[in-house]
């Protein structure tokens, strides 16, 4: 055992193994992980000990006659009884361990996690706080046409916060497909199913960043949503809440004004193309041409040229369309960005129709009024 | 069916079409067999090039050859085309040469419908890959298609892949009824059960198996076709169905399905490890029971996939301690292997090179096993490149390693020459440390912290994936030497003699090689022979 936890120690060290995480359940799942593991390599070298010492001995080059035997109940009857019971030695710890882990009673803090095509959005219990967290690396990135950041791939636009010491309590959905909300360092991982909600904790020892990915196939991109958690002490968690209700609250107010605001061309395509490349350019494609079967193309397309066609071409982002990938845009953007982008998609690839949308456009579809 | 006895078989013995309708309408079980077995080598091989795609993606960092949509086509198209194209066939295929062969049964009981389960197989994976052609693509959610994403999200061609799985099915069901209907009926007089090799005791267990779960799996596919196209809500949450039920629908019949994968290989290296041992092989009874117990297990088990799905915590316990307790039986199996060996007359021909490869191996993959089976490290490990690695552990090294020693094994039988067995040798050795270059490090992969079915991923990866890639192409190309030991075989070598291989036992022996193309037209004597374990 001492000769074999030297290496594992180091393959921990070397991001091999299992991370002993910062919560006490994820250490009591990794000193889990390594009993199993251990016992799994004993057995091993016993059954593999066994079999090359006849390998090596029982040859016939060697001069071995083969013996006769062929059944022994005794043996038979030890070589089931015994592993037997390690499995029920195995098996206490590890009931133990579960209980734990779904005791998900008395939490201080609940947030509400919804996985969809592909993101995550968060929403904070008696807070005042909800958002989107989606991938922070670039498509240049991914197409090797940038320098990739050390965490490419687990970075994120904003971060899930929160506090440590305190019992968390995620509620876990999903808003189309399945996705499974895992970090690793919690020895959290839960899958998102649409329709019904899951349950899962974490009480965070340390302060810190911590980073993991959505673990269900669920579709194209489900190689593209990370999550990423900043754990902060509970006065700079207060403090963070605080300020990002207050935030939030004002950008609402802030949309109400644009209404009766009008933004020129030049601002709604540079915001445009921002929310367009973010959003909607991992279906439709950078430059409109949609995938052919898969997702349609924009460039060219009615919805998106011709004038009688723009309340739908509003309804569709706002509203998605139900039964397929489109997803409802109205709930996560704001007026102003959801603006820019269909001004974007009016005008961008050749569609010139000169048009541009506004605010109150939106709204009114929003809304169910006619424009 | 009258028609099953030696004398009236006799009959189209003399009037056998030739060329190409020779082989479309034979209903000879050896015929058949090789059939099998070479369509189940070619799958084998376009399975293979997908899984090259796929490592060639993630050789690097960064999407470099494919875009993600056709990375999940060919991670799905490969696992199904592994699972019911490569190894699924190749048992049959085993099934229909030596099953009747071990027991002393001229052919298969039910000859026609054999012809038949055959047949239908090509049009089946025909309809599969050619909605790889479609606009849309072919099918991009997983060898386990969980709704819904492969209902409301899924593509065009989502019809195609729900007809072939049926195909598929139904020839699997046509193959298993064919198996319980020669093995019951058609053992030569004083070949009891606990007289038949264990290979024909493996195979009546999976035959079972098939029946009782490929109905399932036509299930779950036949829901996920009218959620698509006929708007139930089977799994539809708004419509008031439920997702999850398809997990357990599917599982229900994926558990056993994976045991379907490994019962024959059971039976396979229950054979060879004997016959060169030079010894019986060891607790011939416990072996059978230890099947019947692993396969009665299977179905109490399905739900240890489904862990981080959400249930309860009194099923996560029931479904950990029946998974856990599935390691006894498949214990007791490795025991009787090493105890065959002890203290016999070892030699190391092919054929057991790869049986002892298949022992060391699969049976890491059993240990990863009980490691996925703890359901808080479950947790963990679910849906990473942990389960990767058990898995393929458990079916390469496992299933596909079983599958070439039962080749080299009864090759000689088949063809009447003798492989090279240089370059046999060669392939052996090129394939069992490929094999472990590709898989191994998986584990630590999925240790790390590597999610399954992503096509790019997070840097501190990059160089164990650009190992795991290595062994992959090295794996890959070792199997097209195994591709040039057949043909050759095939065409010429030193002749094989009845009996090649010293200690071997069983009926197969007993006829000349290569075996003529009716065999036991009378019952053998089996005094002739010692029992068949
Ligand atoms: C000691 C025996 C075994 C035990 C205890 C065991 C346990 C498990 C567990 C718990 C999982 C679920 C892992 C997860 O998704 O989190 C799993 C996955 C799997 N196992 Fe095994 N297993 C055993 C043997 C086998 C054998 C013999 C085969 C096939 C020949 C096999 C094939 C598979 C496959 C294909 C999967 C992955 C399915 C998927 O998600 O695509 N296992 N095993
Ligand atoms: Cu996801």
């Amino acid at each position: 055992m001492a000769l074999l936890s030297g290496p594992a120690l180091a393959a921990e060290r070397e991001g091999w193994n299992l991370t002993q995480g910062v919560t006490a359940i994820s250490q009591q799942v990794y000193d889990l992980h390594m009993t199993i593991f251990y016992i799994c390599v004993a057995i091993g070298v016993l059954v593999f000990g066994v079999m090359f010492w006849a390998i090596i001995r029982h040859r016939k080059s060697k001069g071995a006659k083969p013996a006769s035997f062929h059944e022994s109940t005794k043996v038979e009857i030890a070589w089931t009884l015994v592993p037997f019971l390690i499995l029920v030695g195995m098996a206490i710890p590890a009931t133990q361990v579960l209980l734990d882990m779904e005791d998900t009673s008395e939490p201080a803090l609940t947030v509400q996690v919804t996985g969809s095509q592909w993101k995550w959005h968060y929403r904070y219990f008696d807070h005042d706080v909800a958002f989107f967290s989606l991938l922070a690396s670039s498509p240049e990135q991914i197409r090797n046409e940038r320098q990739k950041r050390d965490t490419y791939l687990l970075e994120v636009d904003q971060p899930l916060v929160l506090p440590v010491g305190r019992k968390v309590r995620f509620l876990i959905t999903s808003q189309d497909v399945i996705h499974s909300w895992w970090v690793p360092a919690f020895a959290v991982k839960k899958d998102a199913n649409p329709g019904f909600i899951n349950e899962a904790w974490t009480k965070i020892d340390k302060p810190g960043i911590y980073r993991g990915q959505c673990a269900e196939l669920c579709g194209k991109d489900h190689g593209f949503m990370p999550i990423v958690v900043i754990a902060k002490p509970q006065a700079e968690f207060d403090a963070w809440v605080q300020e990002t209700a207050l935030a939030q609250q004002k950008a609402r107010e802030e949309e109400q004004r644009l209404l009766d605001m009008e933004m020129p061309m030049d601002e709604l395509m540079a915001l445009g193309k921002q929310v367009y490349d973010s959003r909607c350019g991992m279906c439709h494609q950078s430059e409109g041409q949609g995938m052919p079967g898969v997702f349609p193309a924009l460039a060219g397309a009615e919805i998106a040229t011709q004038p009688d066609r723009l309340v739908d071409h509003i309804d569709i982002v706002v509203n998605g369309k139900a039964g397929t990938a489109m997803q409802a845009f109205g709930p996560q953007l704001s007026l102003k960005e959801l603006a820019a982008v269909v001004t974007y998609e009016r005008n961008a690839w050749g569609n010139d129709t000169g048009e541009t949308v506004q605010a109150a456009q939106i709204n009114a579809v929003k809304s169910g009024e006619d424009l | 069916m009258t028609d099953t006895t030696p004398d009236n078989l006799h009959g189209d013995h003399h009037h056998k079409p030739r060329g190409i309708m020779r082989w479309v309408l034979t209903t000879n079980h050896k015929d058949i067999g090789s059939m099998y077995l070479i369509f189940s080598f070619t799958m084998f091989l376009l399975g293979g090039a997908m899984a090259m795609v796929i490592r060639a993606e993630l050789f690097q960092p960064g999407l470099q050859l494919v875009e993600p949509n056709f990375f999940n086509q060919m991670t799905t198209v490969h696992g199904l085309i592994m699972v019911f194209g490569a190894v699924m066939p190749a048992f049959t295929g085993l099934a229909n040469w030596m099953v009747p062969m071990m027991i002393g049964a001229p052919d298969m009981a039910l000859p026609r419908m054999n012809n038949w389960s055959f047949w239908i197989l090509p049009f089946a994976f025909l309809l599969l890959i050619g909605s790889l052609f479609m606009e849309g693509g072919g099918p991009n959610f997983g060898w386990t298609f969980y709704a819904p994403l492969s209902t409301t999200y899924s593509p065009d061609s989502t019809g195609l892949f729900v007809f072939a799985l049926h195909i598929m099915g139904i020839s699997s069901i046509m193959g298993a009824i064919n198996v319980i209907v020669t093995i019951t009926n058609m053992r030569a007089p004083g070949m009891t059960y606990m007289k038949m090799p264990l290979f024909v005791w493996t195979w009546l267990i999976t035959a079972f198996l098939l029946i009782a779960v490929m109905p399932v799996l036509a299930g779950a596919a036949t829901m996920v076709l009218t959620d698509k196209y006929f708007g139930t809500s089977f799994f539809d949450a708004a419509g008031g169905g439920d997702p999850v039920l398809f997990q357990h629908i599917f599982w229900f019949f994926g558990h056993p399905e994976v045991y379907i994968m490994i019962l024959p290989s059971f039976g396979i290296i229950s054979a060879i490890v004997p016959a060169f041992s030079r010894k019986r092989l060891f607790g011939y009874s416990s072996m059978v029971y230890a099947t019947a117990s692993i396969a009665g297990l299977s179905f109490l088990v399905w739900a240890h996939h489904m862990f981080t799905t959400g249930m309860p915590v009194f099923a996560e316990l029931f479904f950990m301690f029946c998974t856990m307790l599935i390691s006894v039986p498949t214990g007791v199996k490795v025991f009787n292997w090493v105890a065959t060996m002890w203290r016999g007359s070892l030699t190391f021909e092919v054929p057991m090179l790869f049986a002892i490869a298949f022992i060391v191996l699969f049976t890491i993959g059993g240990f990863s096993g009980l490691m996925l089976a703890i359901t808080p490290v479950d947790f963990q490990y679910h849906d990473t490149y942990f389960v990767v690695a058990h898995f393929h552990y458990v079916l390469v090294s496992g299933a596909v390693f079983s599958i070439m020693a039962a080749a080299y094994y009864w090759l000689p039988k088949w063809t009447g020459h003798m492989f090279n067995e240089t370059l046999a040798k060669w392939h052996f050795w090129c394939s069992v440390i490929s094999v472990n270059v590709l898989f191994f490090p998986m584990h630590f992969l999925g240790l790390a912290g590597m999610p399954r079915r992503i096509p790019d991923y997070a840097l501190q990866f990059a160089d164990v994936n650009a190992i795991v890639s290595i062994g992959g192409f090295a794996f890959g190309l070792s199997q097209l030497i195994f591709l040039v030991v057949v043909i050759q075989c095939a065409r010429g070598g030193a002749p094989a003699a009845a009996k090649p291989w010293e200690g071997a036992e069983g009926l197969e022996w007993t006829v000349p090689s290569p075996a003529p193309y009716h065999t036991f037209e009378t019952p053998p004597d089996l005094k002739e022979v010692r029992d068949g374990h």
